[in-house]
């Protein structure tokens, strides 16, 4: 708790440094992020961020500092290898894509490793804390490495608002992009500079291994909750920020925790929140949908058995029993006696003991289903050729779905025919026939 | 039987295109009168979308050119318009229908610009002209597949153009929406626009078109419709592959052998 209140007081200078440096990279990785993912060049982010890291080491061993200049000069450099080689590889050879990536990514990466224990071998002492860049580490992010990083991550925040049109264009489409002349060759250039830049501030907070994820995450959460570009981009942004927060917290109170795994774990449990309870695109949701769906199926399947009942005795209005409905169709009691119990509630049945009878609201209700049961039969004969003796399922679900419009649309189409093809009468409101 | 015309709107010349070496256009020598509205017919494979695509310059050329309004296209691209295909692009973007058909414009604006005013009014004019007014404010990932054409057309129209190439319009959509847009299509080739459509259905075409053009591979017929749509072309057309010139094209690919001699 005391560590909550020093970190989240922001008296610490270095913390309040620290802090506003993670938040201005992940933001800014997240916004260039969300081009990348809608491009669908996840796994591209993934390869440059591992290809960074033979630059990283070489610009050491050349220069012999940490000095971020020449560390993101020599990342910079061996990204962009890595993305003309994927490039080069699947144009000119039969290796498709995905293919190339893979082999680029863990090729560099693997040259990166061995680099990178040479060094640690050899003694230097001005080496250590280069092997962070693995996994990152925000608490490093302070004096001229801070300035360095802020100023490429606020250079990415403002290309990507001065190129907003542009490069929505050449995300949702290219040829239409390319057939009015806009230079795509040249913004894609852009794009993949801005990636490669991102990926090179990003590991500084999250490190190289873990860096597609600050890509790429932020934006595929916030891609559940809106389909608005600008919504998306500034969701993404607050994940990213959120994120990084909590992992340079995590941080701060143990040293020895590495921050990127961190920012990683939070921003992936925002990504997985957002799976599962987002609103229209999220897995509950359209649980909960989906039973809400089947529960009115149930409780219109009962008032449309009440009036089958109905029919049959030419009693609308006799009361019935459990045993009574069952014996016409089976429906699981379990989910029946609820049904009944809803029904009632709502006023379509009325409950004596332990019998039920139709409203003049519930028999309007199961008449207009049994109609739209019987008049789908007809369509189904009629125009679809289907023979009488298999329309009978097909009907049994269309009977829940058909909207009053298609309803009005089917009986002038079919001209409200008397009977369906078992002839059993087909019951029209006493207004409309 | 190829008819040409003088003044073309469009004219091709030699052109051949080739994917990974294999031929799927063979000098095709085309042009194409101002005002009409012409179909593009042809089995699949035949290099129809590949035409369109290499007259807007969006596939390199292995040899030939193209000239529209008698120009390099470079010099007139702001005249014409293209309609990708409904399927090249991801509707589940975020993007609304307004966001959409205001890419039309995009030309029009210009780099690192925003739209203005006059461009949301000139997108709205466009989705009032396909019915689409009231989706204007709609995410496109909520449209059904006639509506996600329209709001292509849309954006075709907001474009305001003298030439327009269109790869597929009437794939997948529902006999209201075609009828819907080939009553725009009619009414732009009025007002002296070209207006170039790939078409599939082979039953429409005489009903659609003024001018058509017949493409296996090779050009198998480009004119007026009453001229070229006869059994015999359309059998020339249909009637399967010339084996020659597909076991070259074949040799060509597994070889790797230049299309055209540069030495």
């Amino acid at each position: 708790m005391e560590d909550f209140i020093t970190f989240f007081s922001f008296q610490d200078p270095n913390i309040r440094y620290v802090v506003a440096g993670s938040i201005l990279i992940a933001v800014s990785s997240a916004i260039v992020g969300c081009f990348t993912f809608l491009k669908k060049k996840a796994l591209v982010g993934d390869a440059v961020a591992h290809s960074v890291l033979p630059g990283i080491c070489l610009s050491f061993i050349l220069t012999g500092t940490k000095n971020p200049i020449y560390i993101i000069i020599g990342a910079f450099v061996t990204g962009w290898i890595s993305l003309i080689l994927i490039d080069y590889i699947t144009r000119f050879s039969k290796i498709k894509e995905d293919t190339a990536i893979g082999l680029i990514l863990s090729v560099f990466f693997g040259i990166g490793v061995l680099l990178l224990t040479m060094i640690q071998h050899n003694g230097n002492a001005s080496q250590t804390g280069l092997d962070s860049f693995l996994f990152g580490k925000a608490a490093a992010l302070v004096g001229y490495d801070l300035l360095i990083f802020s100023i490429i991550s606020i250079i990415l925040l403002l290309a990507v608002i001065l190129f907003f049109k542009e490069f929505t264009l050449i995300s949702f489409d290219e040829n239409f992009a390319k057939s009015i002349g806009f230079p795509v060759k040249r913004l894609e250039l852009v794009l993949t500079t801005l990636t490669v830049l991102a990926v090179v501030t990003g590991i500084q907070a999250v490190g190289v291994v873990l860096m597609a994820a600050m890509l790429i995450t932020p934006s595929a959460a916030a891609k559940f909750w809106t389909n608005k570009l600008n919504i998306m981009l500034i969701l993404a942004a607050v994940f990213a920020a959120f994120s990084s927060i909590s992992g340079a917290f995590i941080s701060f109170t143990s040293p020895s925790m590495p921050t990127g795994p961190w920012i990683v774990m939070v921003i992936s449990i925002i990504a997985l929140t957002s799976f599962f309870f987002a609103p229209r695109h999220g897995i509950l949701y359209n649980i909960i949908k989906q039973r809400s769906i089947k529960k009115r199926i149930l409780h219109e399947n009962i008032l449309k058995l009440f009036y089958q009942l109905g029919e049959r005795e030419n009693d609308f209005n006799a009361s019935r029993s459990i045993d009574n409905i069952l014996e016409k169709r089976t429906i699981k009691l379990g989910a029946l006696k609820p049904g009944l119990r809803h029904l009632t509630k709502q006023g379509f049945l009325s409950k004596n003991k332990n019998f039920w009878t139709l409203t003049t609201e519930g028999k309007t209700k199961g008449q207009r289903i049994v109609k739209l049961h019987r008049l789908w039969e007809v369509y189904l004969t009629k125009y679809l050729r289907i023979a009488p003796d298999h329309v009978h399922e097909d009907a049994d679900n269309i009977e829940h779905f058909l909207t009053p419009e298609l309803e009005k649309r089917l009986e002038n189409l079919l001209n409200y025919p008397e009977s369906d093809p078992h002839s059993s009468a087909i019951p029209y409101d006493q207004i409309t026939s | 039987m190829i008819v040409n015309v003088e003044n073309p709107v469009l004219e091709i010349h030699d052109l051949t295109v080739t994917y990974s070496r294999k031929p799927v256009l063979w000098g095709v020598d085309l042009t194409l009168p101002k005002g009409s509205l012409v179909g593009i017919i042809g089995p699949n494979g035949a290099g129809k979308s590949t035409l369109i695509k290499a007259a807007m310059d969006l596939i390199p050329k292995s040899s030939g050119w193209v000239e529209i309004f008698g120009e390099d296209l470079k010099k007139v691209r702001k005249k014409i318009s293209y309609v990708p295909q409904r399927e090249s692009v991801d509707w589940d973007f975020p993007a609304s229908v307004r966001d959409v058909v205001v890419m039309g414009r995009y030309a029009d604006i210009g780099l690192f610009k925003r739209p203005r005013k006059a461009d949301y009014e000139a997108a709205d004019y466009a989705l009032k002209q396909v019915k689409l007014s009231e989706f204007s404010n709609r995410q496109i990932s909520q449209l059904s597949g006639g509506q996600q054409q329209r709001v292509f057309l849309a954006r075709a129209l907001a474009q305001q153009a003298d030439l327009y190439f269109m790869d597929e319009p009437f794939a997948g959509v529902d006999a209201a929406t075609e009828k819907a847009i080939i009553n725009i299509l009619k009414q732009m080739s009025e007002q002296g626009k070209t207006v170039v459509v790939v078409h599939h259905d082979l039953q429409t075409v005489t009903k659609y078109f003024d001018w058509l053009v017949q493409l296996n591979t090779r050009l198998v017929a480009s004119g007026p419709i009453e001229q070229v749509f006869t059994q015999e072309l359309l059998q020339e057309t249909y009637g399967g592959k010339l084996t020659l010139l597909s076991d070259v094209s074949t040799l060509m690919h597994t070889q790797q052998l230049p299309v055209r001699d540069k030495t």
